[in-house]
């Protein structure tokens, strides 16, 4: 019994991490059908920021502090990269995803000169080292810590498209977005507000998974961007709640299988995940719909 | 004016490449030595297994831009079919103890297979969606060989071919050589197959695929079938470039089949320009050359006395290449293709103005010739 709790709350965990990247991939490809492969990169300028910042502060907030630069960091690459490079570049979806392609090479490459291949250990706070006791097993904290912020953001994020009128305007855009545009509206600026977010919850993604993984290193990102473009894939690009199932399904079904089969074998279960619901559902399970 | 070297063109461009190979094939026997270009001569072992590496990923790029450039198909998984072809015969002659002769074409037509089955499934998707399944087959061909089910693979290390089981003449420094002729040949095989798509009525209805999908299907052919075949022939054609690979490393590692082996391809394919003749060749070719090149181009005095700022990204083969690629992305949109067609149109619109100042004095004139080069080179 404990066993399965244990493998349900760190499947969450891996679930959540794996929602933080898809969230943000999956408004910016539904929005501005955008194949953003520079996802990774924000993802690693994220933890590299806070790795950054996490080494010079200290005190009980120090970390706060540096997770919230990591994640500024994060957003202002995701909404420069926007502004600069992809902006020239709508209506032609293929330049957009080579560049992208091109960014997340000439980007990690930019990482590893500056500080190296070899992993960096992460300045995680003491507290999510330690483990808590949940139904009789003993779940590390930073599992929980990742499973309760993202739950934050599915719900912040939600109140964002529900409640506010930038959020009505990306949900319609979503929809159809020529009718956003026959209507008046800017889209653009929704654009880089959308790589703004994404941008951000990459970097904070990138900042958790430094906890998750104990360390950070120029790869990280990439290694991670495929579960999340398949989490995309099945939630239905540009779902945000699609996305969350999604994470929770791959989350858990990597964490079981991996433990009860041999190694790895968790990975191409995903796969075959992956297979199935395209050919039983090509749009994925939420369709095309932003909420 | 413009007469005598159109008359003269179909001539040079049946003879060219005919030339260039003969000339590549007779390359070894020079001992010409370039500095800076090459660490020996041209016959020294190393120098060869550089241009042999070079050789098979100009086969490489050229065959995944029978997707991308032709058939205008986004693959994100072409790593796999290299990877199946270099493990592949490495397994069957190190493991399995087959004959190279066997293992060879077996493992061809298993990456030819898998290319079939799995193209199957992920050609129901189409656009970025094809583009992200092709990707995740191949993050399940890029973990297996890293778990190294059953001992096959070697895991992270590789699994390097056993020698002894290889005929004798592509063993050994001595007959690097050999491999070279390898390369050469796979490389010829592959621009023959290319341009035998290219010219035939497939190929009419692969760019017909690539420009608008709707219209091939109004006139009664099945996209799906042709972009399954495509998606099969290049399979192989990877696969074949693999074993070829296995051959002139001495063996295949993790490295093949992860995602960035394929956007290495992409990257080719765009630099040189995609569905052009020569471009995907000439992309690979001077791709992994500088890949090859740069990091030790990172060693010399030239970047060490440069500034620390500067000093780390430039010892990053990735991030002088990645840059460029988006310049190039921006800036020539036609790879180098593009540029040499674009050049050969401006000079040819300069050479009017000089020798017409009667038509240039008219203004609009020059103009007009340039945009009618310029179409006419296109077609």
């Amino acid at each position: 019994m404990s066993t399965v709790v244990l493998l349900a709350l760190t499947g969450l965990g891996l679930g959540a991490l794996y929602f933080l990247i898809a969230s943000g991939l999956s408004l910016v490809f539904g929005l501005a059908d955008v194949l953003n492969f520079a996802h990774g990169l924000f993802l690693s300028v994220g933890a590299y920021a806070t790795w950054w910042a996490g080494g010079r502060l200290s005190g009980p907030w120090g970390f706060t502090v540096a997770v919230l630069f990591g994640v500024a960091c994060g957003a202002a690459v995701g909404g420069l990269v926007e502004l600069v490079l992809i902006r020239p570049l709508y209506r032609r979806p293929t330049e957009q995803v080579l560049v992208t392609v091109g960014l997340s090479l000439a980007g990690v490459a930019l990482l590893q000169a500056g500080w190296g291949a070899d992993p960096r250990r992460y300045p995680s706070p003491q507290w999510t080292q330690k483990v808590t006791r949940v139904l009789g097993a003993d779940v590390p904290n930073d599992r929980l810590l990742l499973i309760g912020v993202a739950v934050l953001v599915l719900a912040g994020l939600l109140a964002i498209l529900r409640f506010t009128r930038y959020g009505l305007v990306i949900r319609a855009g979503v929809e159809n977005r020529a009718m956003v545009s026959a209507l008046g509206i800017d889209v653009r600026r929704a654009f880089t507000l959308v790589f703004a977010i994404g941008g951000a919850l990459a970097g904070l993604a990138g900042a958790l998974g430094g906890v998750y993984f104990g360390s950070v290193s120029p790869g990280q990102g990439a290694s991670l961007l495929i579960f999340a473009f398949i989490v995309v894939v099945i939630g239905g690009m540009g779902s945000v709640t699609g996305s969350a199932y999604a994470a929770v399904a791959v989350g858990l079904l990597q964490q079981f299988v991996n433990y009860y089969g041999t190694a790895g074998a968790g990975d191409i279960c995903v796969v075959a995940l992956l297979a199935v619901v395209l050919l039983v559902r090509p749009a994925g399970i939420a369709g095309r719909a932003a909420t | 004016m413009s007469q005598s070297p159109s008359r003269a063109a179909p001539a040079f461009r049946a003879v060219a490449p005919l030339a260039v190979v003969a000339v590549a094939a007779v390359l070894p026997w020079s001992t010409v030595d370039i500095p800076g270009v090459f660490d020996g001569p041209l016959n020294s072992p190393g120098t060869l297994q550089l241009l042999a590496l070079c050789l098979v990923f100009g086969g490489l790029a050229t065959g995944y831009d029978l997707l991308f450039g032709r058939a205008g198909l986004l693959s994100f998984g072409h790593a796999l079919y290299l990877a199946v072809g270099a493990y592949g015969v490495d397994i069957l002659v190190t493991h399995a103890h087959w004959p190279l002769w066997a293992a060879v074409p077996a493992a061809a037509v298993g990456g030819a297979a898998l290319a079939a089955l799995l193209g199957s499934v992920a050609l129901r998707t189409t656009g970025i969606a094809f583009a992200m399944v092709t990707l995740a087959f191949a993050q399940v061909g890029s973990i297996l060989t890293q778990r190294d089910p059953g001992g096959l693979t070697g895991g992270e290390e590789g699994l390097p071919m056993d020698g002894s089981r290889l005929p004798g003449f592509l063993v050994g420094v001595a007959n690097t050589v050999n491999l070279y002729w390898l390369a050469l040949a796979f490389l010829v095989v592959v621009v023959v197959v290319v341009h035998r798509v290219d010219r035939g009525p497939y190929g009419r209805v692969l760019a017909g695929l690539r420009d608008d999908e709707r219209r091939v299907a109004v006139l009664g052919l099945s996209p799906y079938r042709f972009k399954l075949v495509t998606f099969t022939l290049s399979g192989g054609l990877a696969a074949l470039g693999g074993v070829v690979y296995a051959l002139v490393v001495g063996g295949a590692s993790p490295a093949l089949a992860a995602s960035d082996l394929t956007l290495s391809l992409l990257v080719m394919a765009v630099l040189g320009g995609p569905g052009t003749r020569w471009g995907p060749v000439i992309g690979g070719i001077l791709y992994t050359y500088l890949d090859q090149r740069l990091t030790s181009l990172g060693g010399t005095g030239a970047v060490r006395h440069l500034p620390g700022v500067l000093r780390g990204p430039l010892s990053q083969p990735l991030f002088v290449l990645g840059a460029v690629f988006i310049l190039a992305v921006y800036f020539a949109p036609g790879g180098l293709a593009g540029l040499g067609r674009r050049g050969a149109a401006l000079a040819r619109a300069l050479r009017t103005r000089r020798s017409d100042p009667a038509r240039a004095g008219a203004g609009a004139a020059p103009g007009a010739g340039a945009t009618a080069a310029t179409g006419a080179t296109e077609n």
